[in-house]
């Protein structure tokens, strides 16, 4: 390898032919002559012209081609385009990103970050420098789209959208849900399968909107918006079945995500599969990990509401019986203490009463004239207890013990008076 | 009256049957309206089949749900 004498900036191998040879110079010309465009100081073309030759070459040689590299001195330019380098050990190669190629990309790359790229090489005039324009643009272990969902999870979080107790509990018993989802989607079908098992007399207002696809987070913003103005839903239920990462990617979208946050009912998000786990996800007020679970938690079994109602029932039973137990407990022993007051009382009269009656039997003269006394009466009833009270042949009665005798004084003495 | 309602109403009707002496005039009261509760609630039980309807917006803003065609 030699140096060149003539300025040439880079090695080149030594047998390659050049326009500064100046011994071949004479012989590549030798059959145009020095009319032929730069062939001679006289011909010289303008830089402009030869840039622009350099482009139609470049860009008629190659077809778009991806390429793989490390993003290197990346620069959002003020103009809305994307600017940076893509390089490896060796080399490095100028890229641009049009706005309008941006949209299918998830973010921008970061510097450092291992992509492939999809572009087609062309010439900058401008600068006279070759460049690669992208159209698509893949970074390593999917970093792009989990950059752009992480930017829009913090911008969510910081306002506040993803925290828990926001999360509104959803009704029991929802009369109306309305599922935002595609018309003819599978996740449709599994909802309306689950419903039609669990919950009978549940309306299902399907709110359609395209779930994959570039119109689909529009779609999805104004079906969750038509839901809101409609105002008859008492729950939402937004999702779609399985797919790709791109299909679900709608359910990532910022404007998605808070369409779902502002919701006026309580929401269920249910996006692909159980691994799939969306910004949507985030901001409703439950995740289900699938279309069909989601339906399985909006609506109560018709079995689980039996029994619950089995419950209860017992307890309202249970709980009247109890109520009439103890009334019924306070009768009956408030009759019980009636009837001992009242036989206590009874059996204290009887004993009064047998002990007035002793009394009285005490006091009556019956009990001496059982001994063998006689009481002695005048016409007049009064009882005669002396001689003074008898007169010689005057009539009186005596009572002894089982009768009255008809009697006549026939005479009286002292006790202390001889017979 | 919702069943959520329903269900609600008879919570409260068992916790205070439950919880609180009542006069029995009172108890027998309650008693009584938790059996319709519970009435209502079992009806839901029987309610006919599950729709499934379309939401659509008209040219003036309103609202129609209407049965949704299958194909």
């Amino acid at each position: 390898m030699r140096r060149r004498t003539a300025g040439a900036r880079g090695p080149a191998p030594a047998d390659s032919p050049s326009l500064f040879d100046e011994e071949d110079a004479t012989s590549v010309y030798a059959d145009v002559g020095d009319e032929f465009p730069g062939a001679s100081p006289a011909s010289a073309i303008a830089v402009s012209t030869l840039t622009q030759i350099m482009k139609d070459v470049v860009e008629g040689a190659f077809v778009p081609l991806w390429v793989r590299g490390e993003v290197s001195d990346f620069k959002a330019h003020r103009n809305g385009h994307w600017y940076f380098c893509l390089r490896d050990q060796a080399s490095q190669l100028k890229c641009v990103v049009w706005s309008r190629d941006q949209l299918r990309m998830p973010a921008a790359p970061d510097d450092g970050m291992q992509v492939t790229a999809l572009g087609q090489l062309g010439v900058y005039a401008a600068r006279g420098e070759m460049q690669l324009t992208i159209r698509q643009l893949e970074a390593e272990g999917d970093g792009l789209w989990r950059k752009a969902l992480e930017r829009t999870r913090l911008r969510l979080e910081r306002d506040g959208l993803l925290a828990a107790d926001r999360k509104r509990e959803l009704p029991r018993f929802p009369r109306r849900i309305a599922v935002v989802t595609s018309a003819s989607g599978a996740a449709l079908r599994d909802i309306e399968a689950v419903v039609r098992r669990r919950a009978p007399g549940v309306e299902l207002v399907v709110v359609h909107a395209a779930v994959q696809g570039e119109n689909a987070p529009l779609e999805l913003c104004a079906a969750m918006d038509r839901v809101a103005r409609w105002g008859g839903a008492d729950l939402v239920i937004i999702g779609r079945g399985g797919g790709s990462r791109e299909d679900l990617w709608a359910f990532n979208d910022e404007r998605v995500a808070r369409a779902v946050a502002a919701c006026a009912v309580p929401t269920i998000s249910a996006v692909g599969h159980e691994v799939d786990i969306t910004l949507c996800d985030l901001v409703a007020d439950l995740r289900a990990p699938t279309p069909s679970a989601a339906a399985e938690t909006a609506v109560a079994s018709r079995m689980e509401l039996a029994l619950e109602l089995g419950a209860l029932r017992a307890r309202l039973v249970g709980a009247i019986e109890t109520c009439l137990y103890e009334p019924q407990q306070r009768a009956s022993s408030a009759a019980r203490a009636l009837s001992r007051a009242v036989s206590g009382r009874l059996t204290q009269r009887q004993a009064s009463v047998a002990a007035l009656a002793g009394r009285l039997n005490a006091l009556s003269p019956l009990a001496t004239l059982e001994r063998g006394y006689a009481v002695a009466s005048g016409a007049d009833g009064a009882t005669r207890s002396s001689i003074r009270d008898f007169a010689p042949g005057e009539r009186f009665n005596l009572r002894v013990r089982d009768g009255d005798v008809d009697a006549t004084t026939v005479a009286v003495r002292p006790l202390d008076a001889p017979r | 009256m919702t069943i959520e309602q329903s269900l609600a109403r008879l919570d409260a009707i068992v916790e205070q049957l439950e919880s609180e002496p009542l006069e029995l005039a009172a108890a027998l009261a309650l008693f009584e309206e938790g059996v319709a509760c519970l009435r209502e609630a079992a009806g839901t039980l029987s309610e006919a089949e599950a729709r499934v309807q379309r939401l659509t917006e008209l040219a003036d803003g309103a609202f129609d749900v209407e049965p949704l065609d299958d194909e």
